[in-house]
């Protein structure tokens, strides 16, 4: 019998791996929402119409996870029993943290000068640089197993997916009259 | 020998009837309601023929009232008793509305959501939308001929959990079974997407009379996924009307006004409005009370010179949704216009101009929030097969807990979609702490007092540990309405506690009741009766459902003792149905509920099994 503690993959009967196809996600999560989505059992009996949202949240989160580069490599990492984001875990190299705060000058910088123009170029810049750590991730994890250094990549990671939120909000306080 | 017949999976064997079902759409200006017949989605009209009602009621010393055209043209007449945009209340406190003063209600700050002091009494805004559902109820029952099974009712995208909790508080004192509320923008993507077999990304622009929403949806093989939305629940057709007021006083060197010349001066600023979708000059003339006579001329330009900044204030939250989405206005492969506002030539061309192409108007944008709620409502009443389209949609505005600091943490970022649930554990900042408050908040910024108060409640029984060493688990759920409910426990010595709170804002058990009593005394009717009608409907249901899962699943699924016991309490439900006691049909109800779970937890593996066979299998074809 299928249990609500599958793996997320194998919920989308999928193979663990960080490289990952995301047409084939998006078919399996639309597939199965398709069955199970509380929609379809509108006119159902209260134990199936319960069953069917606990379900979908239950894949929701699945695919929440799944899509997002992050979340995946965390969880994967997880399934290996490393936490990649344990409190303890806080040392980044010396180069890495220079180069941190040299995007915050320059966000700062173009921030305070109200120049749009500066922060696409920011995006596009942090966003080339978010592909390069994937694909960093998706040798160590797949290929590597090297889930040390895969942990180390994942914590670069997620400071440049918070300097992109924040360039986003820039972004949008200088489209904000 | 007769050929065995083999059903195909997931169709009911068992033909049924036709259910009675109809699509809402409850808006701030205008209501409408749809069905589906013979197939094709139609608005159904009143007696003389017209499809809109006025989302106007007015309320009389008896506690009678009007609802509508006559509502409206009494407005002027009774302002105090006569409430207009009453949408814009909903789920709202006092101060939620700066424009409280200017308003010509009394109201009354009630915990949660203000209350109008009206000639028949105090009124929630709940009652007095469900004066606008009982209107369309009749109105569709009397067209259909029949009892409605249910209703799909339209909440703005942007609606927060408060605004949707009285959305169906409303719909349940009218004594409609809500299928589903459903996001406006969605129900017009769905009305457009099936008409014209859409696939892509596609924007829905709704500018209605007081409120703006923008979604981006993407269509993908009968699916239709929500990406992002986002809005502003203080910009409309209305905040036309006013510049145009605005340009009359300032014309005619008028400044202070009476309320009705007020009344009378924006009903003209309104007509002057729409007359200018179709005339590039209009007229304006009127007496007011003291004697003056304003007669002007508007054009198109000085229209569109006074109002630019109104139309620049949609393309905001264009720009954020696309952002959320990760899309660029190219990416965007058609444009569907919404609300009576988006006939204005100019926002049409701000439109297109913004996302570089024609936007769709070919459906009535009056109507098509309604069609595509009442096709909705025709696929959950159960009137098609499985392979209709699906809809995935999300939560607005982020939902969070107040931490330490009057800080906000976010549980569940906005735009994830429904129906979900999230856990994030919490813990004790005192040694010995025995209790912990828990406030929920609904919002994007970071300063609890900057977001909405959803509810407040306290974890109690805490067992005593030092400070941080409890592990309070708070967990988040949203279901496909888009509601939330959130849970408690206490996780670290197997000591559960544990609190389910609705929130504050919505209505009690008690409270609904009270209302129907009173609603019911005014109309000499009879509660009992509505009860026993109310539990047999729901006890039909489940008989029905039922009978197609045993159809459908029973000789797979069910051992042959265990199809016995189903069907016995099958049995009795029905004998219950056939009685007319209320607790026999209630416990009958219960006893095949609780009977059911476990073939009801069989089919659900079922169906996720199947669905993941037909994906292997595709992929292995390619
Ligand atoms: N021809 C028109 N030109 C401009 N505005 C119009 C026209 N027809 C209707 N409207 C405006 O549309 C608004 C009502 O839109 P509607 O979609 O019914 O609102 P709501 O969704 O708030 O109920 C009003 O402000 C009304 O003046
Ligand atoms: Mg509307």
């Amino acid at each position: 019998m299928l249990d609500f503690n599958r793996n997320h993959f194998e919920l989308f009967g999928l193979s663990p791996a960080f490289a990952l196809s995301r047409e084939s996600l998006e078919r399996a999560y639309r597939d199965i929402q398709a069955e199970i989505h509380p929609d379809r059992f509108a006119h159902a009996g209260e134990a199936e119409q319960r069953l069917a949202m606990q379900w979908t949240a239950r894949v929701n989160e699945a695919y929440q996870t799944l899509r997002q580069p992050f979340e995946r490599a965390r969880y994967l990492l997880e399934l290996q029993g490393v936490h990649a984001m344990d409190a303890r875990n806080t040392a980044m190299p010396a180069d890495f943290l220079v180069q941190q705060m040299e995007w915050r000058e320059r966000l700062e910088e173009a921030r305070t000068a109200k120049d749009f123009a500066a922060l696409q170029r920011m995006e596009s810049d942090t966003r080339a640089q978010a592909e390069r750590l994937e694909r960093q991730l998706a040798e160590l994890l797949d290929e590597r197993q090297d889930y040390v250094q895969a942990a180390e990549v994942l914590r670069k990671y997620r400071f440049m997916d918070k300097l992109r939120l924040e360039i986003d909000q820039a972004m949008e306080e200088l489209d904000t009259p | 020998m007769a050929l065995l017949q083999i059903a195909e999976p997931g169709l009911s064997t068992a033909p049924h009837e036709h259910r009675l079902a109809v699509g809402i759409d409850l808006g701030t200006t205008n209501s409408l309601v749809a069905t589906v017949r013979n197939g094709i989605a139609v608005v159904l009209n009143d007696e003389h023929g017209r499809p809109l009602l006025p989302s106007v009621v007015r309320y009389h010393r008896d506690g009678s009232t009007v609802v509508g055209y006559e509502a409206q043209t009494q407005a002027s007449r009774d302002p105090h008793n006569t409430i207009v945009s009453v949408k814009r209340f909903m789920g709202r406190g006092l101060k939620d509305l700066p424009d409280a003063t200017t308003l010509p209600y009394q109201f009354v700050d009630a915990p949660g959501m203000v209350q109008i002091k009206t000639v028949a009494g105090v009124k929630s805004p709940v009652e007095v939308s469900a004066e606008i559902l009982k209107v369309l109820k009749a109105r569709a029952e009397a067209a259909l001929g029949g009892e409605l099974i249910g209703a799909v009712i339209t909440v703005p995208a942007y609606f927060d959990d408060a605004q949707r909790q009285a959305t169906k508080d409303a719909a349940r004192l009218a004594g409609l079974n809500v299928l589903r509320l459903l996001n406006e923008p969605t129900a017009a993507a769905i009305a457009y997407g099936l008409d014209n077999a859409a696939e892509g990304i596609y924007a829905v622009y709704d500018l209605g009379g007081g409120t703006f929403d923008i979604s981006i949806l993407r269509l993908t093989k009968g699916v239709f996924e929500v990406m992002a939305t986002n809005g502003d629940s203080a910009l409309g057709g209305d905040d036309f009307d006013r510049r145009i007021y605005c340009w009359m006083l300032e014309k005619s060197g008028l400044h202070a006004i009476g309320d009705h010349d007020k009344a009378l001066l924006m009903g003209k600023a309104r007509e002057a409005k729409e007359a200018l979708t179709e005339h590039p000059e209009v007229r304006i003339t009127a007496v007011l009370s003291g004697g003056e006579l304003i007669d002007l001329a508007l054009t198109e330009q000085a229209f569109n010179d006074m109002t630019e900044s109104l139309v620049a204030k949609t393309l905001l939250p264009c720009r954020k949704a696309l952002r959320d989405a990760g899309l660029r206005p190219d990416d965007v492969k058609g444009v569907v216009m919404v609300g009576g506002s988006t006939r204005i030539p100019r926002i049409q061309a701000a439109v297109g101009e913004f996302f570089g192409q024609t936007p769709l108007t070919n459906l009535d944008p009056d109507k098509v929030v309604a069609l595509g709620a009442a096709m909705q409502a025709n696929v959950l009443a159960g009137n098609k097969g499985q392979d209709d389209w699906l809809l995935l949609d999300v939560v607005p505005l982020s939902l969070g807990i107040e931490t330490m600091g009057g800080l906000t943490e976010k549980i569940i970022p906005r735009n994830s979609t429904i129906p979900l649930a999230r856990a994030q554990e919490f813990t004790t900042y005192k040694d010995g702490q025995s209790a912990m408050a828990i406030h929920v908040v609904q919002g994007e910024r970071e300063l609890v007092a900057d977001c909405r108060s959803l509810a407040r409640f306290e974890l109690r029984g805490i067992p005593p540990m030092v400070a941080g060493a409890a592990r309070i688990r708070v967990t988040f759920q949203v279901d496909a309405d888009g509601l939330l409910s959130v849970t408690a426990r206490e996780m670290s010595t197997g000591v559960e506690s544990h609190v389910e709170v609705k929130p504050s804002y919505g209505l009690t058990d008690d409270e609904v009741a009270r209302m129907l009593q009173d609603s019911y005394a005014h109309a000499q009717d009879d509660m009992a009766a509505r009860n026993l009608a109310e539990a047999k409907v729901d006890g039909r249901r489940l008989a029905e459902a039922t009978r197609n899962a045993l159809a459908e699943d029973g000789d797979n699924l069910l051992t042959a003792e265990e199809r016995a016991a189903i069907e016995s309490l099958l049995q009795a439900l029905e004998m219950a149905l056939a009685g007319d006691d209320l607790q026999a049909v209630k416990r009958a109800t219960d006893a095949l509920n609780k009977g059911t779970v476990e073939f009801a937890a069989r089919r659900m593996d079922a169906s996720v099994k199947r669905a993941l066979r037909g994906h292997r299998l595709e992929e292995i074809d390619v």
